[in-house]
């Protein structure tokens, strides 16, 4: 299958532009709500709330003995926020750490969700099948109404994230400042962290438990290298995740047996290793040419100083000397003797240089902070 | 009690004892996520092994996927090293990226490989004891039970052999690379025999309960002791009697054993989270509310050391004055008269000698000693505390 019939199929057939349409949404609100959550350091809050999440679908299942997908969104939605809130009672109150608290509230609930889940599964009911479907997720079951209400949430999500932008900002970056101020940091902390969870129990059903903090983390992660503005990297990882989603589904579709969940995941990891290696600013690439650069840099300087102590004791500064004389532990290379030439720093001739008056000023002023340097 | 009921029981306790003791080194050195993450990540190896031997209980299965444990390990050290995210991040990104390579590496062979995602990461401990290892047609019990076995015996032998090391290097890196001690070698060390445990015990109780028999019994010890020995056999009690109580519960209700045995752990760690002494909610509360008064006496007595006129140590004026609530005032007015600090006389309020004197010591403590405790002082002064 070629992409134009591809995106022709997305148009015409209801199930892929359902799924292709929901993963998007998803992947834009998680981008959103991710960004908040790694740069309040919450990164792995993602995962424990996904996995607080499971003992609520089951509990909903037992009380209403049908599958209701808002039912069960409710249910996650109790359970995730009374495992935050635990989290939370956890860290304050005790001496325990927040890894620990998360990786228990984690455990434990997920531990108590598949007991319920096993003893449902052990019910004379047929109406549990599918209830598994929550652990990795599966975006084929999506529906029209689970979609609307992916946007409906997003649109609220948003709505409250610029009505709050100012306060949330302030809070992401400054805390203390923002309590001196008199804003309600507590208010502020539950609304975003409330939104963060209502994220993450959207995307129980398309990803899973497990693989949910990654479709949180990744774009949030991706866009954090190419930007230090809040309002930039909010909207680069909302449109990264979408991307995410609709590459994701568009692969998993073309091929059998392979499930949209774990493949959205990989090709938002393909989007955060990209990240790290190529974006300008902080990427690893572009990091390794600066240092190089740099100590290049450092190199000719150190030839130049070494070239103008010796110029220095003679009358005539542009006296010739031999190349022997600079040896390599003055980091004096062909290469940088070439490019001292180019600046016309030193004249070459043969088997000797000279300094000249040019090369004789900038070496003289080259620990002069107050001389801006020419050649930088 | 049938055998194979015995045989299960006695690999869950093998299992939380083979947990709890690298469990509580993790916990304190605030690495208890990587369990989390090492839990998931395993899975690629186990997948990837299992495609070249196509025996799923090859002891190369358990190699992989200890090395795909450490993988995971040097790729969140690596992320965390170039500084481009925080180490939580680093971790929320390495595992799932590795848990989807095993999925899909799965699923695509889904036709010739009997392997299926639910048991890795739920396990199913009820079948341990079918799967039995032989040698020469005589039966030696489980193979789980082997497995586990092993693992424990190389940790309880490391454990005692690197103790001292261990914990130099745990509460502080810089003194056990000074004495030469090399917290590096300790780290990795300490990485490997979780990867290993966690995958040797997965297969018997799935990689969740993997990372609950980590966590949730040395979290639990540590609200209760502050001592390393007592911490390592406390959790290893917690991680058995939770094992052998979860098991009758899975028993009772016809429920998953790895489930139940995380639940019961949740709920003792409930328990000690609410009522331990000291580190417990309720205590931390009753400390905090103890000392929000005891902070309200000190300052009431300042004040009324400064304060010669009558006015000012009037009963009613001391309401509007320091702007307390009713109920505290008069909370607060009671725990110095108990304490014999202050008498009251028509309503003025006066110092007593022994007043005088805690507040001469009190204005002496926070001019001088501002690190030292005030507790000492408290305990002098006190009859009743707040």
């Amino acid at each position: 299958m070629n992409p134009q019939e591809y995106i022709e199929l997305v148009f015409t057939d209801y199930t892929l532009r359902t799924i292709t349409i929901g993963t998007a949404v998803l992947g834009a609100i998680c981008g959103m709500l991710g960004s908040f959550a790694v740069l309040r350091k919450q990164s792995l809050l993602g995962d424990a709330i996904s996995h607080a999440a499971l003992p609520g679908i089951a509990i909903a299942f037992l009380i209403i003995k049908t599958k209701n997908s808002s039912a069960f969104l409710l249910g996650a939605l109790i359970s995730g926020l009374i495992g935050t809130f635990w989290i939370r009672g956890i860290i304050k109150k005790t001496h325990l750490k927040s890894d620990t608290a998360l990786g228990l509230i984690l455990s434990l609930f997920f531990g108590f969700g598949m007991l319920l889940l096993t003893y449902i599964q052990k019910m004379p009911n047929a109406n549990q099948a599918g209830l598994e479907s929550y652990l990795f997720g599966q975006a084929a079951t999506l529906l029209e109404s689970d979609v609307w209400l992916m946007v409906i949430v997003t649109g609220i999500s948003l709505i409250v994230l610029l009505l709050f932008w100012k306060e949330l900002k302030l809070l992401l970056f400054d805390p203390d400042y923002t309590k001196t101020l008199g804003f309600n940091t507590k208010f502020l902390d539950i609304l975003i962290t409330s939104f963060i969870v209502v994220a993450i129990v959207l995307g129980l059903q398309t990803v899973g438990v497990v693989l949910m903090s990654a479709m949180l983390l990744a774009p949030a992660a991706a866009a954090r290298q190419w930007t230090n503005n809040l309002a930039v990297m909010v909207i680069l990882a909302a449109i990264f995740g979408a991307f995410s989603g609709i590459l994701g589904t568009a692969i998993s579709a073309s091929q059998n047996n392979l499930s949209t969940g774990p493949v959205i995941v990989l090709v938002a990891a393909v989007f955060v290793v990209f990240s790290f290696l190529f974006s300008p600013g902080r990427g690893l690439l572009f990091r390794e040419i600066r240092f190089r650069k740099n100590r290049n840099d450092l190199q000719l300087h150190k030839t130049l100083s070494f070239m103008y102590n010796i110029a220095k004791t003679h009358e005539d500064i542009s006296h010739p000397h031999a190349i022997r004389i600079l040896n390599n532990f003055q980091g004096f290379t062909r290469k940088s003797l070439q490019k001292l030439e180019d600046k016309d720093f030193v004249k070459i001739q043969g088997t000797m240089w000279s300094m000249t008056t040019k090369g004789y000023h900038a070496a003289a002023n080259l620990y002069n902070q107050l001389l801006k340097q020419e050649d930088e | 009690m049938s055998s194979a009921q015995i045989e299960i029981q006695l690999i869950a306790s093998l299992v939380a004892i083979a947990c709890a003791i690298p469990g509580t080194f993790l916990v304190l050195r605030k690495m208890a996520l990587i369990t989390d993450a090492i839990s998931h990540s395993i899975l690629p190896g186990i997948v990837i092994g299992f495609f070249i031997t196509h025996d799923l209980s090859s002891p190369l299965l358990i190699v992989m996927a200890a090395a795909s444990g450490v993988l995971t390990v040097i790729l969140v050290e690596f992320i965390q090293k170039t500084g481009l995210v925080k180490e939580d991040t680093a971790i929320g990104l390495v595992f799932p990226v590795l848990f989807s390579i095993g999925i899909i590496l799965i699923s695509k062979n889904a036709n010739d490989v009997h392997l299926d995602v639910d048991a890795v990461l739920l396990g199913e401990l009820a079948f341990a004891p079918f799967d039995r290892l032989f040698i020469k047609d005589i039966d030696l019990g489980p193979k789980s039970l082997w497995v586990i076995g092993t693992i424990l015996i190389i940790t309880v032998g490391l454990l005692f052999t690197f103790f001292k090391e261990l914990k130099v290097s745990t509460f502080d890196a810089g003194l056990a690379s000074a004495l030469g001690l090399s917290p590096m070698v300790m780290h990795y060390g300490l990485m490997t025999v979780s990867s290993v445990t966690t995958v040797g015990a997965f297969d018997a109780v799935g990689a969740i309960l993997v990372i609950a028999l980590m966590i949730a019994p040395a979290a639990t010890a540590y609200l209760l002791t502050n001592d390393l020995k007592k911490m390592l056999v406390l959790a290893i009690t917690f991680g058995v009697g939770s094992a052998i109580l979860g098991y009758w519960m899975a028993h009772a209700l016809d429920a998953s054993i790895s489930g139940s045995m995380t639940t019961v752990l949740g709920l003792l760690f409930l328990l000690v989270y609410l009522f331990a002494p000291e580190k417990g909610l309720l205590s931390v509360l009753y400390r905090q509310r103890q000392q929000r008064i005891e902070v309200s006496l000190l300052t009431f007595l300042l004040h009324l050391a400064n304060h010669e006129e009558k006015e000012e140590r009037h009963v009613q004026h001391l309401n509007e004055h320091i702007n307390w609530q009713k109920v505290q005032a008069t909370s607060v007015l009671n725990l110095a008269l108990k304490n014999n600090m202050i008498t009251i006389d028509n309503n003025i309020v006066s110092l007593t000698d022994k007043g005088q004197h805690f507040t001469k010591e009190a204005i002496d403590y926070i001019i001088t000693n501002k690190n030292s405790e005030i507790e000492h002082m408290k305990d002098r002064f006190f009859l009743f505390r707040g």
